[in-house]
Formats: C-alpha cells, sequence, structure tokens
C-alpha cells in the first residue's frame, strides 16, 4: 500500500519537475554563466558559506526529525551538527567542494530556489512544511540529478549526526570498546 | 568467550621513528625536494606495500610515494568521524560520476589494507580460468599462483578464524542453512585478533595484518623511504624509459595541493595506485597508449544491501566484522547471467545512518533498532560478460581521477536476484521486517510478501543505491597490447621500466575480495622483478 502511495506521488511530482526540471535546467546554466563571469576564489574553505549555512540550518531538523533532541537540548544539537558539517565539507576534495558549492549557488539564489527546489520563501522564513516537500520531491524525482544532489544532502547531514557520541545512547549504541594501552 | 591477549602488538612506527625510519610528511616541506632511488613506487596498499618489502629486501633502494597521512594505531580511536576523513579517498565518500556508486577505498600509509575488513580468499579458480581462456594468460593458473598465495598467507597470517562469529555473520549462516545454501567461513589476515570489530577505522591493537604493519616497517627497515601525503602527478618519459616522478605536496588536510613539489629520480617506476589512482597517473602522464586501454574496464563489484531486524540483539558493531560467506549465487561458468557473493558489512552508526534511505521519523525508527538490525550484502561480479564492460577513468580539469560507471539492466538484472536472495535469508535467519536499501523504503513482513514486492521494485541509479569497496581493472594485465596495458610481467607494453602492481591488474574482478589475490600478484610479480634488476 506504501508503494502505491509513493508511486502516485511520484507520478504526480513527475508532472510538475518536468516543467520544474526543464526551467531549472536553463537557469542553472544562466547561473553557471553568471559564475564563470565571476569566478572569485573560495573566501575561506573552514566557513560555510551563509546561503549554504542557511540551507543546512532549514533542512537538518527535517532530514533528523525523530532523532534530534527534544526540548532545549535541540537548538545545542543543531548547532553542533552544523559545525560538523561545515567541518566535514572542509575536508572534501575541492573538486567535491565545487559541485556543492554549485548545489548551494542553486539553492540560494531565489529563482533558482523557487523554481528546481521549490521553496518560495527565503530558507530561514522557509516553513517546515514546505523544506520537507522539497526533499521528499528530490528524494523521488525522476531526475537523478535532483536524486543525486538529495543523496549529498542525506550523507552530510546524517553522518554528521551520528558520528557524534550524543546520538549514540537514542540508538543503543554503546561506542568503541576502551583498549588498554600497550 | 574472552581469551584477549593482555596487551596489543605495540605500534610499529615508534619504535622505528626512533630507529631513523626515512620518514617524511610532504605536507611539512618547507622547500621543493628531489629524490633518487632504484625503484619509487607510487601507492601503499596491497600492491605497493608488497612490492616494497620485496625490492628493499633484495638491496635495491626503493622511495614510496603516499597520498594519504601516516596514520598508525596510537592514532586509531575507532571513531568514525575520525576515520573516514582521516584514512579514506574522499572522506569515504568517493563517488562515480553520476553519483550512483558510493565508493569505500583508502588512502592512508597501507591503503586498503588498512581500513579493509580482513576477508582474504585466494582468487576463484573459475575466474582464472576465464582470464586464461578469454584473455590468454598464460602461467597465472591456479598452480602457478599456488607458491605465492602460500607466501602471502604466511606472511600476513592469513588462516581460518576458529571464533565464533558474531551474531550478524551467524545470521548468514543461519538463514542460508535453513534455505540450503551453502554458507562457508571465511580466512583472514589476523594474528592475535580481539574480536572488537572495528577493522574499518583502523586496527587499534595492530592484530590485522595490513602492510602498516608488516611490509611497509619491513621495508623501511631495509633502509627504504616513505613519503606521505604526496599525490604522483606525472611519471616524465623520452622514448621507451620513464625518467623521473613528480609529485605535488598536499595540505595537512590532505586534500588541497601545495606549491612544494617532490621528483624522484629512478631506474624503475612502479604504479601501486589503486585501481583508479594507477590508471589516472598513466592517464596524466601521457604515456603512449596506442590502444585506448587505459582506464578502461574498471570493476567494482558493485553491491546492494538488504536491512533486516531480527528479534534478538545483533550488535553488529561487534566482533569481526566479515567471517561468512556464500558463493551459492556464484555459478562456476562466470559469463552467464550476473552471480554475487554475499557477506556482511559491520554496523557502525554512520555507515548505517547514509546507507538507510530516507529521513525524518522512519529513517530515525530504523536508526533506534540498530542493535537488533542486520545486513547483508551481494556483491555483484562485474566483468565476465560482454554486457559487464566495468566503467572509464578519466582525469577532471584539476587532474584528479574520476570513474564513470554506467549500470544498465544486466546488472540490475543481478541486483533483483540478490536483493529476493538476501530477503529470503533474512526471513530464513527470522527476520521480523526486511527492508531492501532503496530509495522507495519498502518493508516487508514476510518472505511471500517480498518476494512479490521485490519483483515490481523499479531499479534504478539513485533509486537502489550501490555501493563499492573493491575497485579492480583499468590496466589489464595480457600478452596482447590492444587488450591490455601491461605483459606478463606487469611492465606496462610501451615503456621499459614502467610497472604496474596494483588491482588495476585484473581483467575482470576477481569475484572475492581482492586483497589477498592483489598480494599474490604483487609477490610473483615483485619478485621477478627483483631478480631482473
Amino acid at each position: 500500500m506504501r508503494q502505491d502511495l509513493i508511486a502516485s506521488r511520484f507520478r504526480s511530482s513527475r508532472r510538475t519537475f518536468l516543467k520544474a526540471g526543464v526551467a531549472g535546467s536553463a537557469a542553472l546554466l544562466l547561473l553557471r554563466q553568471v559564475h564563470a563571469g565571476a569566478a572569485a576564489p573560495e573566501a575561506s574553505r573552514d566557513v560555510l558559506p551563509s546561503g549554504a549555512r542557511a540551507v543546512f540550518a532549514a533542512i537538518v531538523p527535517i532530514l533528523l526529525d525523530g532523532a534530534l533532541p527534544a526540548g532545549s537540548e535541540c537548538p545545542v544539537a543543531v548547532a553542533q551538527t552544523l559545525a560538523a558539517i561545515e567541518a566535514a565539507i572542509a575536508g572534501l576534495p575541492p573538486a567535491a567542494r565545487a559541485e556543492l558549492a554549485e548545489l548551494f549557488s542553486l539553492l540560494g539564489f531565489a529563482p533558482t530556489r523557487c523554481l528546481v527546489a521549490g521553496v518560495w520563501s527565503p530558507w530561514p522564513a522557509a516553513s517546515a512544511e514546505s523544506v520537507g516537500a522539497f526533499l521528499d520531491r528530490w528524494r523521488d524525482s525522476r531526475f537523478a540529478l535532483l536524486r543525486s544532489a538529495y543523496e549529498a544532502l542525506h550523507q552530510i547531514v546524517f553522518a554528521a549526526w551520528y558520528a557524534q557520541p550524543r546520538a549514540w545512547p537514542a540508538i543503543g549504541y554503546p561506542g568503541p570498546p576502551s583498549i588498554p594501552s600497550s | 568467550m574472552d581469551a584477549r591477549p593482555p596487551s596489543h602488538a605495540p605500534d610499529p612506527f615508534r619504535a622505528g621513528r626512533n630507529a631513523g625510519w626515512k620518514l617524511v610528511d610532504a605536507s611539512r616541506l618547507d622547500g621543493d625536494r628531489s629524490l633518487d632511488a632504484d625503484v619509487v613506487i607510487v601507492g601503499t596498499g596491497a600492491g605497493g606495500g608488497t612490492a616494497a618489502e620485496i625490492l628493499a629486501a633484495a638491496g635495491l633502494s626503493v622511495v614510496m610515494i603516499e597520498e594519504g597521512p601516516l596514520a598508525t594505531s596510537t592514532d586509531f580511536h575507532m571513531r568514525e568521524s575520525e576515520a573516514y576523513p582521516q584514512l579514506y579517498q574522499e572522506s569515504a565518500a568517493r563517488k562515480t560520476r553520476d553519483h550512483a556508486i558510493n565508493i569505500l577505498q583508502g588512502r592512508c600509509v597501507g591503503g586498503g589494507t588498512t581500513v579493509n575488513w580482513t576477508s582474504s580468499f585466494r582468487t576463484p579458480a573459475a575466474t582464472l580460468e576465464h582470464w586464461a581462456s578469454e584473455y590468454r594468460l598464460a602461467g597465472l593458473g591456479e598452480s602457478d599462483l599456488a607458491p605465492w598465495f602460500e607466501r602471502m598467507e604466511r606472511r600476513l597470517g592469513i588462516a581460518d578464524w576458529p571464533v565464533p562469529p558474531n551474531a550478524n555473520n551467524a545470521a548468514l549462516r543461519r538463514g542460508g542453512e535453513a534455505l540450503g545454501i551453502k554458507v562457508e567461513p571465511i580466512r583472514r589476515n589476523v594474528r592475535g585478533c580481539w574480536n572488537i570489530g572495528y577493522c574499518g577505522t583502523g586496527c587499534p591493537t595492530n592484530a590485522k595484518q595490513s602492510m602498516l604493519v608488516t611490509t611497509i616497517p619491513a621495508a623501511l627497515e631495509h633502509g627504504a623511504t616513505l613519503v606521505t601525503r604526496a599525490r604522483a602527478l606525472a611519471v616524465a618519459h623520452a622514448g621507451r624509459r620513464a625518467t623521473e616522478l613528480s609529485c605535488a605536496a598536499l595540505d595537512a588536510r590532505g586534500t588541497d595541493p601545495t606549491a612544494r613539489r617532490i621528483s624522484v629520480r629512478a631506474r624503475t617506476f612502479i604504479a601501486s595506485a589503486g585501481a583508479i589512482g594507477t590508471p589516472a597517473l598513466l592517464l596524466r602522464s601521457g604515456v603512449p597508449d596506442p590502444y585506448g586501454v587505459i582506464g578502461k574496464r574498471t570493476f567494482l563489484h558493485p553491491t546492494v544491501v538488504s536491512a533486516a531486524l531480527l528479534p534478538e540483539r545483533v550488535d553488529g558493531f561487534s566482533g569481526a566484522p566479515q567471517s561468512i560467506y556464500s558463493d551459492q549465487f556464484l555459478a562456476a561458468e562466470p559469463s552467464g547471467p550476473m552471480g554475487y557473493k554475499l557477506e556482511v558489512p559491520p554496523i557502525h552508526p554512520v555507515l548505517a545512518a547514509i546507507t538507510l534511505p530516507g529521513h525524518g521519523a522512519g529513517h530515525a525508527r530504523w536508526m533506534e533498532q540498530l542493535p537488533h538490525m542486520q545486513v547483508i550484502l551481494a556483491l555483484l561480479r562485474d566483468g565476465f560478460h560482454p554486457a559487464s564492460a566495468g566503467g572509464t577513468v578519466s582525469v577532471r580539469a584539476d587532474g584528479t581521477p574520476l570513474l564513470d560507471y554506467p549500470l544498465n539492466d544486466y546488472l540490475w538484472d543481478g541486483a533483483r536476484r540478490a536483493f529476493a536472495t538476501m530477503a529470503q535469508t533474512q526471513f530464513a535467519a527470522g527476520a521480523q521486517a526486511v527492508m531492501p536499501v532503496h530509495a522507495s523504503r519498502p518493508t516487508y513482513a514476510a518472505w511471500s510478501e517480498a518476494r512479490a514486492g521485490l519483483a515490481a521494485l523499479p531499479l534504478a541509479p539513485l533509486v537502489a543505491p550501490v555501493f563499492s569497496a573493491h575497485v579492480m581493472g583499468g590496466c589489464a594485465i595480457g600478452a596482447d597490447p590492444r587488450r591490455s596495458a601491461v605483459d606478463p610481467t606487469g611492465r606496462y607494453h610501451h615503456l621499459d621500466n614502467l610497472y604496474v602492481i596494483d588491482g588495476s591488474l585484473f581483467p575482470t574482478s576477481i569475484g572475492a575480495n581482492p586483497q589477498l589475490s592483489i598480494y599474490a600478484f604483487a609477490a610473483k610479480l615483485a619478485s621477478a622483478l627483483a631478480s631482473s634488476l
């Protein structure tokens, strides 16, 4: 039954995304032209561009819904996860960082954010529903490019959260054993 | 059982540093360096490490060039957060061109052997026979290689593993036996293993007999030089001779080149940078390649994954990660429909979380059941059928390698059968739920339901995630220069002093975890080379 639900959503989102995909590709091309003209060097690889930070701040609570702690611990956990994401991206090779920079340009540029991600408000103002819908659409998109972008966000965020010892009690992972030194 | 030794084996590099081993961390260089050697070896994994010991022991001066860091047991804290960025290519997130395959590949002193799960198989007879008949490879049959397997098995402590399997492996055995599927124990390259389960983050007790604690220390003891955080850029050549290797020092994080250069003049050059790195080095070098074979036919053992929940605790993060396998679905004649080998992975939080599909509450519920999670892998045997031509390595504008590996219907047919086998085995082992790792996150409560569901499951790139931990091929060994890159001695067909000694030699995938195949080939080729120099 669940499969049918997914299949029907696949079909309806396919129609939307056929249009959005074509428009989005055009926008992406345009964006690349703009970027090629202003190829600024990376400011600092240790600091995420503010656009990327805003996207992660919006998607982390949605991707990790049900995993993040409740109450006052939640903002701390989100902040630590964002810091871990920043460090992880800084540790990637230049080609992978460049691919991510392209993705965040796309998500940070209002016209492509609306057309390709379907998020109509700037990221800090976007509702949980619209961010969730964006992630669902990219995950289930008929376009491999959008599925791969979802997969990249998925991998970065889940690795950043579950690498932290604070995530372990909830999943019954005791952490590594202690090894007496030789 | 608790038969732990009182203390673990010492970190050989601690004593070695004091004994004057020649270790150069290129990220700390304050000027360019030039070195001279009889032999320079690019890469310190199963191929380069094995070759380094043999050549250094023969009295030759050897320089080893390693792109990754020198990290030793002192640095291994069993933390995924440290190990993946430190010890793996691209933080363990290396992808094929379309991102449909995630490749786990070591990048540190010892290469893959420092982070692999210790599974040790001789090259299957069916694979060697296929190479003999299809690629007319002479002198590399089972009996030719047997002494080399024996030699490396002795060298690396490869033996039966007498300890009972952990519950994750035991479930594969139990499910297989219930279905009449033949399951067998895996031999491992360990000495005094504590059965902790953290092979993938670097062995903290030095029990795993990786290159890091065996052949590389031996080569250093013989006077070899080890340069780390140095990326081999290109081999200069004139006529039929390679003349000089140029390398870029990397920064302390190991990702970006600095302005420092290291050049190595040598009589003999060996590419052992793995089946992505070696073809990329040769492509960057612009070596003659009249038949365009470099980087073609790269194989991965593309792997699909099935997760299950068992009523009892599995604790798949604990205990030797791989101790049971099945070759039931690898037909003796490999050129038919795609076959697959069944194994299990270690189940650590990050590896589990990035592999489980979807997000939000559904993902969190699976993660909460981590101690009950049982996972089976199916490693698809690629390269034996005309429809399985593998991938192609090219280099990006910045010189780094990129592997394009298209996934086609022949492969998806194998994947679909593999998903069914894994689910059936998991239910037979007592699973209450089985979820093939797939974007639509289908969860089945019984085999009958799974059988119907899997038959209709759409399989496509980035819908059914594919993984690889075995990169092979791309510089095949063979007599015919139109179909191979190196001759049967490992020498590049078009340069007289350039050799390839690593997993890129294989004309197809191995059909088993490749480390022991690489060790045996490396020992054989390097021994012949040592006596010729």
